[in-house]
């Protein structure tokens, strides 16, 4: 049962880094994308939500082909500072953020296009520099909807199996995550512990998809 | 010259080409820009304000130059001191009037809070009689209430010109006439030079002391009606 809670503490850092980073990426990108019109955006567009559409193997690999020592990335990273990301906890948070992103940047992006222009060149006029007409304006305006993607990244980074298992292997304390744990615990034909498992994943699932159902937007017209 | 604008733009919409073409100098201190819907107002106003970057010309207003294609100025609509009424007066919904009115009033990335007292702001909160409404937000004001809150949040930051987009269009006839007599007696008392756009002609002869027509993105000839001179 101890490898439970390790499994569990292990996935929520894993799950809260991958958040984090998505955080600021899928704002920045998701701002840029809804503000700037340029050839070749509805591509990019599609390209950056690849990631919640394929499969996690199919994915898993293709991060295991650029991260591992052999790959582009890889290799440079073992070359200038020795490290070696497979088969650590850093390449479960890779396998989570890369996975759980376009949930985040969908969501951040339809937040921020809905955000009137007007509101935005109104503040310029005030002589707001860019930067705060971004805080004071833009984001509040599209906090809601942001939060929502976010939480469901952190529930996709929480449930993250095939990308993971592909990148970071199964090390328990280090890279074993909850899901990762089930399947263990299933082929070793510990019931307990995987009761006990899913049960804390599902729990942590619901509450996260509670939360997100109360900010999405039918909320914000009732308000209104 | 208060006003010297001569501003070309090649448009597109919906795959139908349109060409902007503006000029138009005036000393007047009251200017309306008339002209049916898609003579190209809005985007002259959009240009002047900075919001869209005009393919070749210039714009000098209350002896500022805006922008000048061949000095290649071009100021951000942060530097052009301009106050903007929009059409629909885009007051920022999760902001209360106080904190709509004291925005400018704030430079940083934080939003004044909503017990703010800066003196800036009451003192156009109590000129509009927007007291008992300081508090509210802005779905919950009338039209009146909104443009005047849209007039005194612009009105802050000391501009050196007002530029309204169709202020009155959303009003109906009796708010309309005396919004249109509180606008003339506001810019007499400030002196400040206005530009207005409208497709009403009684905006123009309330409020007009020079007119100029726009047709198809260019400036025509027209006889009117003006309002009597300068108050």
């Amino acid at each position: 049962m101890g490898e439970a809670w390790i499994a569990l503490a292990l996935t929520l850092k894993v799950a809260g880094w991958a958040t984090a980073i998505n955080l600021v990426l899928g704002i920045g990108i998701g701002y840029a994308m809804a503000h700037w019109r340029f050839p070749g955006r509805d591509l990019l567009d599609a390209v950056l939500t690849l990631p919640m559409v394929m499969p996690p193997t199919v994915l898993g690999y293709y991060l295991l082909v650029v991260i591992g020592s052999q790959g582009p990335l890889g290799a440079w990273l073992l070359h200038h500072f020795g490290i070696r990301l497979i088969f650590t906890w850093h390449a479960a948070v890779i396998a989570a953020t890369v996975v759980a992103f376009p949930l985040v940047f969908k969501a951040a992006r339809a937040a921020f296009e809905v955000v009137e222009p007007q509101l935005e060149d109104a503040a310029r006029t005030l002589g707001i520099s860019e930067w705060a007409v971004f805080m004071r304006v833009s984001l509040p305006l599209a906090w809601r909807g942001i939060l929502a993607g976010l939480l469901l990244s952190f529930a996709r980074a929480l449930g993250e199996f095939g990308a993971t298992l592909m990148v970071a292997g199964s090390i328990v304390g280090k890279t074993q995550t909850l899901s990762i744990a089930v399947y263990e615990a299933v082929q070793a034909g510990q019931d307990d512990t995987a009761n006990f498992l899913v049960a804390v994943t599902s729990i942590a699932c619901i509450a996260v998809l509670l939360g997100a159902g109360r900010l999405l937007p039918g909320r914000v017209a009732a308000r209104a | 010259m208060i006003w010297d604008i001569a501003l070309h733009k090649q448009l597109r919409h919906d795959h139908a080409r349109f060409a902007l073409d503006v000029c138009f100098a005036s000393d007047a201190q009251r200017v309306v820009l008339h002209g049916p819907s898609g003579a190209g107002k809005t985007q002259t106003l959009r240009m002047i304000a900075g919001f869209t970057r005009a393919d070749a010309g210039r714009a000098v207003v209350a002896g500022r130059v805006l922008c000048d294609s061949e000095a290649r100025i071009a100021l951000s609509p942060q530097q052009r001191r301009l106050a903007y009424v929009f059409q629909d007066y885009a007051l920022f919904p999760h902001l209360t009037v106080r904190q709509n009115i004291a925005f400018a009033t704030h430079q940083g990335w934080f939003n004044p809070g909503r017990h703010v007292e800066d003196p800036r702001a009451e003192r156009w909160i109590e000129a509009f009689h927007l007291q008992p409404v300081a508090g509210h937000y802005p779905h919950q004001l009338s039209g009146g209430q909104r443009q005047r809150t849209a007039l005194a949040r612009a009105l802050v930051t000391e501009p050196t010109a007002l530029l309204l987009d169709e202020p009155f269009a959303a009003l109906d006839k009796g708010l309309r006439e005396r919004l249109r007599a509180e606008l003339r007696g506001l810019l007499a008392e400030l002196r400040l030079p206005m530009l207005l756009i409208t497709h009403d002609d009684d905006d123009v002869r309330a409020l007009a002391e020079h007119v100029v027509h726009l047709e198809a993105g260019r400036v025509v000839e027209r006889p009117f009606e003006l309002a009597e001179g300068a108050d």
